[in-house]
């Protein structure tokens, strides 16, 4: 063996083979059979993608970095159930590009935000945390109330239909007027929107003004999202499954 | 820079500039507004003051010397004051970052220093800034003493620090405006990803070429961790990047991977980010300047065969261990921890292969600032890569895993061993490149030392506290089955040990500020490059 590493090492190239080799197996182990077993990922019936507001606050959610503090993934553990609810399934985020697991909780974990807190709970603490958990580290985030911006919607979701989210070419066409529409509750975009995403997406005014689209609307609008795309992880913890 | 170039290399560096303008102005043009087109005329700034310096010089008098006779160190020497700048950029956010956590109210309204756009840059800074200057200037240092030939061109180790510093600097501004991926340490946009392969092939081209010039038979160890850092650090950064730009003419873009898929291939990338960028590299650095400061030869050749195959073959299986009781499925964080376990022997190997160098030279790490920065890296080392291995075991994970905890293991390995084994390296080589004995102040050496210990300890142990007492608080029950503490409760407990580490890092950032000025009182007015000499064939008289 010696021997043969002693000449190995007097061949750049051989070098350079043996390296790829030996960095390659673990990968290619490890992640390959998460493409091909179906047992990986089973996409529930109820599973819908996230609506044009949804999406633009996903972004603004990324755009701030609250990924870096705050985990979407709620453990197998009992007292991660206790805390926070059913456990994640791997299908709740297989429309997540990129999927927002976290690695660090100097904040709470957000997989099961949605319907937790009021829209004016959200409002409040986005402006100013302290103003209602006084204990509170987070920033504040005073520029989102500014006007959202909606004008890469329809690319944005077509590069993901692109990618496999079932977003069908009207979704594409009208996901700027669905933005607008799913913070106007009673109008009649709002139908259209709901024609479209059917009853589930909650359509509120979620910064608490219907005349204006604002961030603070589309990150609302996404936490308000969050653990609620799909019942399946509640079936999972009713059933006992593993 | 230019002084070093012939007039035939001055005219390809004043194209490639010419180049990098064009490139920059059409970005820009494309993009009109936001992130991308401020990236073009970034770009564009860059290439058109290039083009100001090579033109204005085109015509100065030639290099003096027979070049091959001699080595390049231009280029390194231009790195280490980059990795100076990085550094002081790096951990200055970081230190401010660390701040804001206990002092939230401190706060700027302002988007761009926010906490969630300003941790990015205190990663890529330090990770990319720092680490990797370093990594890139001692590796050119490094490959032309053990292979004793000069550098294969003179063009294209410019090429490869300006670029992948244009890279870091789009990343860290990216950030500032909003722009980023979110996959961690690896943020930056598409069309910043793409310059860094373009880079990096550059990189690794040079780096061949170099080897095969080589006088000596074998390649040197040091040289097998840098090829393994360029060549698996490519593999990583091209598929865990890959993604559909929303239009070619935004920052905007979609990774190709989504949930479960996508955290595996997120946590393969992000760990071996650690083990090709953060270890391999460093531990090519160490094997070098490790010997040649303390004036031993690595103690065993054959520990060093099997600690860098082990190295290479067992850290690509370890990132599921970050996804310990996630959706991830069992058998691959089954997987990931068992290689995470069993990855500590090549990892001690290392470690002990470069202690048991010392033998012999104890009396120098007593007396020598410099060397005793080494013989601290090589011991956190060993430390974090222990502390890394029981991490990963899955019933440890459940309590130290969203912890304080982790933050703490990562800065035992990049403040303890990483930056540890940089600051030996520049004191090594930086009289060296200034022609002098040693550095202008012995005494800021000795200073920098004990500060930078004194600050990763104060931190380490901070940040131990914190995640162990976060962790146990999440899993405490009552009497009567309920939750003990609400989460809040656990960010409160939390006050005293942000404000520890945040004391700590500013000692250990001003162990930094130090050494960059004692490095540029070293550097000043030197004339003398380096006085060691390639091995090159002489004509019979």
């Amino acid at each position: 063996m010696l021997k043969l590493h002693y000449n190995l090492e007097k061949i750049s190239m051989g070098l350079v083979a043996a390296i790829i080799v030996a960095a390659s197996i673990g990968g290619l182990v490890e992640i390959a059979p998460l493409f091909t077993l179906d047992e990986t990922v089973e996409l529930p019936g109820d599973l819908r993608p996230n609506t044009p507001l949804e999406l633009a606050g996903r972004e603004i959610y990324m755009r701030e970095g609250c990924y870096a503090c705050h985990s979407q993934m709620v453990r197998s553990l009992a007292d991660e159930l206790d805390r926070y609810g059913p456990y994640s399934l791997a299908s709740e985020s297989a429309y997540d590009h990129p999927m927002l697991w976290g690695s660090k909780r100097t904040g709470p974990d957000l997989a099961r935000l949605g319907g937790k807190y009021s829209d004016d709970w959200h409002v409040a603490h986005l402006i100013d945390p302290r103003s209602v958990v006084p204990a509170s580290i987070m920033p504040s985030y005073p520029w989102l109330t500014r006007p959202l911006d909606t004008a890469l919607l329809p690319d944005a979701l077509a590069t993901l239909a692109r990618l496999g989210v079932p977003y069908d070419k009207e979704m594409i066409a009208a996901a700027e007027a669905d933005a607008l529409a799913q913070s106007r509750p009673g109008t009649e975009a709002a139908d259209g929107f709901q024609a479209r995403y059917g009853a589930r997406p909650a359509v509120q005014a979620f910064d608490g003004d219907p005349s204006r689209l604002t961030e603070l609307d589309a990150l609302i609008a996404y936490l308000q999202s969050l653990g609620t795309l799909t019942d399946a992880p509640y079936r999972a913890l009713a059933e006992g499954a593993p | 820079m230019t002084a070093t170039l012939t007039l035939p290399e001055r005219r390809i560096g004043l194209f490639l500039s010419v180049l990098l303008a064009l490139m920059g102005l059409f970005m820009a043009a494309a993009a009109r507004h936001g992130v991308m087109s401020l990236h073009g005329f970034m770009a564009l700034g860059l290439g058109l003051g290039l083009v100001f310096l090579i033109g204005g010089s085109l015509y100065d008098p030639a290099p003096p010397h027979r070049r091959p006779d001699r080595y390049y160190d231009a280029p390194t020497r231009f790195g280490l004051t980059l990795t100076l700048v990085w550094a002081i950029i790096g951990m200055g956010v970081g230190v401010w970052v660390a701040a804001l956590l206990y002092w939230p109210e401190a706060t700027p309204p302002w988007p761009a220093t926010s906490f969630g756009r300003l941790r990015p840059v205190h990663t890529t800074g330090i990770i990319f800034g720092f680490g990797g200057n370093a990594l890139i200037a001692t590796s050119f240092h490094v490959l032309q003493r053990t292979s004793r030939a000069r550098l294969a061109d003179s063009i294209s180790p410019w090429v490869v620090v300006l670029g992948y510093n244009l890279f870091c600097a789009w990343a860290v501004t990216g950030y500032l405006m909003g722009s980023t991926q979110s996959k961690e340490y690896a943020e930056a946009e598409w069309y910043a990803d793409l310059w860094l392969v373009v880079i990096w092939v550059t990189y690794f081209t040079l780096y061949l070429r170099t080897l095969a010039r080589r006088n000596e038979p074998h390649i040197y160890v040091a040289n097998w961790y840098y090829l393994a850092f360029i060549l698996v650090v490519a593999m990583l950064h091209i598929v865990n990047n890959l993604a559909l730009p929303v239009r070619l003419t935004t920052a905007e873009s979609f990774p190709v991977w989504s949930g479960v898929q996508d955290a595996m291939v997120q946590w393969w990338y992000g760990h071996n980010a650690v083990a090709f960028f953060l270890t391999a590299g460093f531990l090519g650095m160490l094997y070098y300047f490790l010997p040649v400061r303390s004036g031993r030869p690595i103690w065993s050749y054959r520990l060093s065969i099997v600690s860098f195959w082990g190295i290479t073959f067992f850290y690509i299986w370890v990132g599921s261990h970050h996804l310990h009781y996630t959706a991830l499925p069992y058998w691959a964080q089954t997987l990931g921890m068992t290689f995470s376990v069993m990855l500590l022997v090549p990892s001690w190997a290392s470690a002990g292969n470069a202690i048991a160098t010392l033998n012999g030279a104890w009396h120098k790490v007593r007396d020598d600032a410099t060397l005793r920065f080494m013989f601290v890296a090589a011991v956190f080392y060993g430390l974090s890569t222990f502390e890394g291995s029981f991490l990963a075991i899955r019933p440890v994970n459940s309590l130290s895993h969203y912890t304080d905890w982790t933050v703490g293991h990562v800065h035992s390995g990049t403040l303890g061993w990483v930056a540890m084994i940089i600051f030996g390296a520049i004191y090594t080589l930086v009289p060296q490149l200034g022609g002098k004995r040693q550095m202008a102040s012995p005494r800021a050496i000795e200073w920098h030392f004990w500060l930078a210990v004194t600050g990763t300890l104060i931190y380490v142990i901070a940040m131990w506290n914190a995640g162990i007492t976060q962790g146990l608080m999440w899993r405490a029950y009552d009497r009567n089955g309920a939750l003990s503490y609400s989460f809040v409760q656990s960010v409160q407990a939390m006050a005293p040990y942000y404000l520890l580490r945040t004391i700590g890092g500013a000692l250990f950032l001003t162990g930094a500020v130090l050494c960059a000025w004692n490095c540029r009182a070293t550097l000043r007015g030197a004339r003398e490059g380096a006085a060691d000499r390639p091995l090159v064939p002489q004509p019979a008289e």
